[in-house]
């Protein structure tokens, strides 16, 4: 795919983030995407693309009142807007359509107008994970850390420096459900939930929704918003279940989608000023430095711990203050992707100065699946 | 009312050796004929090469603890804290089980140690694969 040549010009969230339980989950989308279509100046009758996870795109097409020529409904988890923004990208280089609207939208605390989603016990999650107990992605999520802690010798405090260090970020986001200063021994201190991870280092679960509007590079110019070009992308899967995983020192998907995107951007790790990795659980940001190159197998955790993400420091991470202190509705992808628009446009609350290249890289299920989009405010 | 028990599998035509397997006191694994590679979980071909050509074989039912949590959280059929572990078969694949005579804590539950399959009816159709430290 050639760089540069689509842009995004939309972007919004829901006007509530945390706790809405006054919106379903459908209008959770529509809140986000009226958001991102009054930010670009655009209607309904304007758009003729629509990707969409939770919902289905016609759902979403139709709640909104769109006639799209092209829709894409990949539903692979949290990352699945990162895969979106790689398939609007080319649907539009291809002529596919002309202005795409990506949507997400999750009542993942109040759970209103969504219903449950059992594993059926006949899939092979089914059959060869759900009867040894896990409950959801807090139980699944964290088998590998044992395994990769003891391959590299990394502690427990290096580990809780992830949390600590987002908790600083999101202090500088008005917008952050979580913005108290914590400690490594606040971390390690927190409920057990599923050792060797406590409360704090997972996830939080609230309501909310984001959108993004993306056209081609040559019509961004026309927009009333500063454009974010899309500069490479990449997606992979591996497995839908955690212990069938190739490794649990690496995820292979990460490794497919990280690097392709590289590829694609022509950039190299010291072009990047801003760094998204969605944080579900506090080892990600881990696997996703080391998968993605940004450091040596095994120093991810000291790395962190000697504060190279923190606010002011060489790498910035997690700038919104990631799924662990920020905001976390289920799928977190699209809110990685907003705060990667908001620091490419330098209107993110915990701005980094200057940045020009961010890159967001996106998980989906228990390292099921990965996106990655790298993006940059230059002009093509 | 009884409280309700752990989920359990409910097999396909493609799992059935698996789960008749458990019942019958044998791991079973399938080996590809052609490439001879193991795997797990069944499937009637060889996600190496494709091959259709794949023997069901009893595995060992040795293995080593790969990794694990210790759940805190209350679980049908599960009382918490307890151990939901991955294992590496000797023969190459992993299976998530659990681990059992065991103390659920990560002073008793060492990274590597060696394990031993048992098998636990759970009804008349199902009976599950666990693990408990290997006494030979
Ligand atoms: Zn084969």
């Amino acid at each position: 795919m050639p760089h540069n040549t689509v842009a995004v010009v939309g972007a919004a969230e829901t006007t509530k983030l945390g706790v809405v339980p006054d919106m379903s989950q459908i209008q959770l989308h529509a809140d986000a995407a009226l958001n991102a279509m009054a930010d670009c100046g655009l209607k309904p009758k304007d758009i003729d693309g629509v990707a969409t996870a939770g919902e289905t795109p016609v759902q979403t097409a139709h709640y909104l009142g769109i006639t799209p020529t092209w829709v894409d409904g990949t539903s692979v988890g949290g990352c699945s807007f990162m895969i979106h923004v790689r398939h609007a990208a080319a649907a539009i280089e291809a002529g596919l359509a002309k202005t795409i609207l990506v949507t997400h939208g999750e009542s993942g605390r109040s759970g209103i107008g969504r219903g449950p989603r059992p594993v059926p016990a006949s899939s092979l999650n089914g059959q060869f994970e759900q009867p040894f107990g896990p409950m959801g992605p807090p139980s699944l999520f964290p088998i590998p850390v044992l395994r990769y802690m003891k391959t590299y010798g990394v502690t427990h405090e290096q580990i809780a420096m992830v949390s600590v260090v987002q908790r600083e970020w999101a202090g500088k986001n008005p917008r952050a459900t979580f913005r108290d200063p914590i400690t490594v021994e606040d971390v390690l201190s927190s409920r057990m939930i599923a050792y060797p991870f406590r409360l704090l280092q997972c996830c939080l679960v609230t309501d909310g929704g984001g959108a993004l509007i993306l056209t081609s590079a040559d019509r961004a110019k026309d927009f009333p918003t500063k454009p974010v070009y899309i500069l490479g992308t990449g997606e992979s899967v591996e497995t839908p279940m955690v212990s069938q995983m190739e490794s649990f020192t690496s995820s292979r998907a990460f490794s497919v989608a990280g690097p392709t995107a590289f590829r694609e951007a022509g950039i190299t790790h010291k072009d990047v000023d801003h760094l998204m990795i969605y944080d579900a659980f506090a080892h990600l940001p881990l696997f996703g430095l080391e998968d993605l190159g940004f450091v040596p197998r095994g120093e991810a955790g000291r790395f962190i711990a000697e504060r190279n993400t923190a606010p002011g420091a060489k790498l910035p991470l997690n700038t919104n203050g990631g799924g662990l202190s920020y905001m976390h509705s289920g799928m977190y992808g699209m809110y990685a992707l907003q705060e990667s628009v908001r620091q490419m446009r330098g209107t993110a609350p915990a701005q980094v100065p200057g940045a020009k290249i961010s890159v967001c890289h996106g998980v989906g299920g228990m390292f099921a699946a990965s996106g990655t989009i790298i993006f940059s405010n230059q002009k093509p | 009312m009884p409280e309700p028990g752990r989920a359990l599998p409910q097999p396909t035509p493609e799992t059935k050796h698996f789960w008749d397997g458990t019942q019958a006191g044998e791991l079973r694994l399938q080996r590809c004929d052609e490439c001879r590679h193991t795997y797990f979980p069944p499937r009637p071909f060889c996600p190496k090469c494709a091959s259709r050509k794949v023997s069901v074989t009893k595995a060992s039912g040795r293995a080593i603890l790969d990794s694990y949590v210790i759940h805190h959280r209350k679980v049908p059929g599960f009382e918490p804290p307890y151990a939901i572990a991955v294992v590496k078969l000797a023969e190459g694949p992993r299976m998530m089980t659990n681990i059992v005579e065991c103390a659920q804590t990560p002073e008793a539950l060492q990274l590597d140690m060696p394990l031993e399959v048992v098998f636990e009816k759970q009804n008349d159709a199902i009976t599950l694969p666990f693990f408990r430290p290997a006494k030979g």
